[in-house]
């Protein structure tokens, strides 16, 4: 464990000083996530303004869902589109081998080696967004809420996580799924809004088959104080399914990767 | 002529084939496309079509309209020429008495042509889950809406390979890409019909290239009411102001190529 956690250190702090060459990329991100919100606000507001809501949300509650999504952005941009988006090019070049020989799980050193900080202006403005949206909704932050929040909020990353994971292996077959992490980027972009604004059987797709249901809604609802025991079990449910899931089918696929062609 | 005419013929055969090779991931990227049809079940969830002055079917065409020109104008132009240029690959292009871009050109037409069937196999399920029950325009109507697409993909092709000039200047120029991004989802028509816009906000939409890129083609593919020969104008204004800019860019950046890690 010690050991594991002395490598995150270490990729992370070079990944960092790499990162920090190009400095003009910050503002480039900063901008992109301003424009971005900004963007997504002016969706919410053609909805709300005309006196419509989605799915029986209020304004401010629609929200706090955007700010759930933004938060999970920023998450990605620092830890899962750098690392996993990188798995394509380490089985299509063949530097998977080194990766493999190293003394460390191969799947760790795939999806903790590298680390943007350019994600974590979207981080903050989730969060930000979070904590506004919630105040004015008039959620009250006990400490059960928070703990709750901060639950399934781990429970969202970590199937976020896995589906990234899941679709970054399958490059072991299809050695250039490209951009194929792009094609989830814009799937998710479904949980900009809370889930039940969808026609019923979106809903029941987006729930359990594209959990992005667990990703955003049922974070939000945890952050309104209005979440039940059920969907709290379910998200754990979930979130640790698609971990085994992730695991298991990285390991078979393992057994299929016969490196580049020399 | 002649010479253009052969050169044409093996480009784009050639990358025909090698896009054949990739189809699973175009399947995929064809799925990531679907932002369109997501907004559709959103609008008439919400049941604002009525206030768009646009009935219910005139509404899911327009969505479905707008999903076909997306998948038709997929641009991605700068990842590949940032990737050519950093590794040293643009380098051979340069010797060849061939524009280098004509062959992006080519690979951009080849990787539409695998995807038509997956497109066209998306479309049939929406229509048949509903969006057809109004009929479709007839072949004059459509054909011309094909065609304009097609400059649409022209258009915005030009208008990335203008930003891709920065990767003379910079590694990370493909980061350009995502500030690009954000005018073009949500002014060009992709999330909300432009009739659903604040007035002042769709005078802004209107003065940039972006509705020619989704609005205007998918309109005239719906079957609904378009100033035709304005909208060609505008592409053409547009092409006008872009295709001398990117020479310049072009020559400028050149002088500059260092050609690394060849």
């Amino acid at each position: 464990m010690g050991r594991y956690l002395r490598s995150l250190g270490a990729f992370w702090s070079s990944s960092l000083a790499m990162e920090l060459e190009y400095q003009l990329n910050a503002l480039i991100e900063l901008l992109s996530v301003l424009g971005n919100l900004a963007g997504s606000v002016v969706v919410l507001a053609l909805f709300y303004g005309r006196g419509h809501d989605l799915g029986g949300w209020s304004w401010d509650e629609a929200l706090v869902v955007l700010g759930v999504y933004t938060l999970l952005d920023g998450f990605t941009s620092t830890l899962l589109q750098p690392n996993l988006g990188a798995i394509v090019n380490h089985v299509r070049t063949g530097s998977l081998d080194f990766v493999l020989l190293k003394p460390i799980d191969s799947q760790f050193w795939l999806s903790a080696r590298s680390f943007s900080p350019w994600g974590l202006p979207g981080v903050l403005a989730g969060l930000a967004l979070i904590g506004l949206a919630a105040r004015r909704a008039g959620a009250s932050p006990s400490l059960p809420t928070l703990l709750g929040t901060g639950l399934l909020l781990v429970c969202s990353a970590l199937i976020l996580y896995s589906l990234w994971f899941v679709l970054a292996a399958t490059s072991i077959w299809f050695v250039k799924v490209w951009n194929a992490t792009e094609v989830l980027r814009s799937t998710l972009v479904a949980g900009r809004f809370p889930v039940s604004a969808y026609p019923p059987a979106l809903r029941t797709l987006f729930t359990l088959v594209l959990p992005v249901a667990f990703l955003t809604t049922v974070p939000a609802e945890a952050i309104l104080g209005r979440t039940t025991l059920p969907w709290v079990l379910a998200s754990l449910g979930m979130a640790l399914l698609s971990l085994a899931l992730s695991r298991a089918l990285w390991r078979y696929a393992l057994r299929y990767y016969t490196s580049a062609s020399s | 002529m002649k010479r253009s005419l052969r050169l044409a013929r093996v480009l784009l055969s050639v990358q025909y084939a090698y896009m054949l090779e990739y189809r699973a991931e175009i399947a995929l990227w064809a799925l990531s496309g679907l932002l369109p049809l997501i907004m559709l079940a959103l609008w008439s969830g919400a049941g604002a079509a009525a206030d768009l002055s646009l009935s219910p079917a005139e509404l899911r065409r327009y969505f479905l309209a707008a999903f076909v020109v997306r998948q038709f104008t997929v641009v991605w132009v700068i990842h590949i020429f940032e990737e050519d240029a950093l590794q040293g690959r643009l380098s051979p292009y340069l010797l060849q008495p061939l524009h280098p871009f004509w062959r992006y050109l080519a690979a951009h037409i080849a990787e539409q042509a695998t995807r038509v069937p997956f497109v066209l196999a998306i479309v049939l399920a929406v229509w048949l889950l509903g969006a057809g029950a109004s009929g479709w325009p007839p072949p004059s109507t459509w054909l011309l809406g094909l065609l304009v697409t097609s400059l649409a993909f022209l258009l915005r092709f030009l208008l990335q390979s203008v930003i891709t000039m920065a990767c003379f200047w910079s590694e990370r120029a493909a980061a350009l890409e995502r500030l690009l991004l954000i005018p073009y989802l949500f002014l060009s028509g992709l999330v909300a019909p432009l009739e659903a816009f604040p007035p002042g906000l769709r005078r802004l939409a209107l003065a940039t290239p972006f509705p020619s890129m989704i609005d205007f083609p998918a309109r005239l593919l719906s079957g609904g009411e378009v100033d035709l020969l304005g909208g060609l104008f505008t592409m053409a204004a547009w092409t006008a102001l872009l295709l001398p800019l990117f020479l310049l860019l072009w020559r400028a950046g050149l002088r500059r190529y260092a050609a690394m890690g060849a």
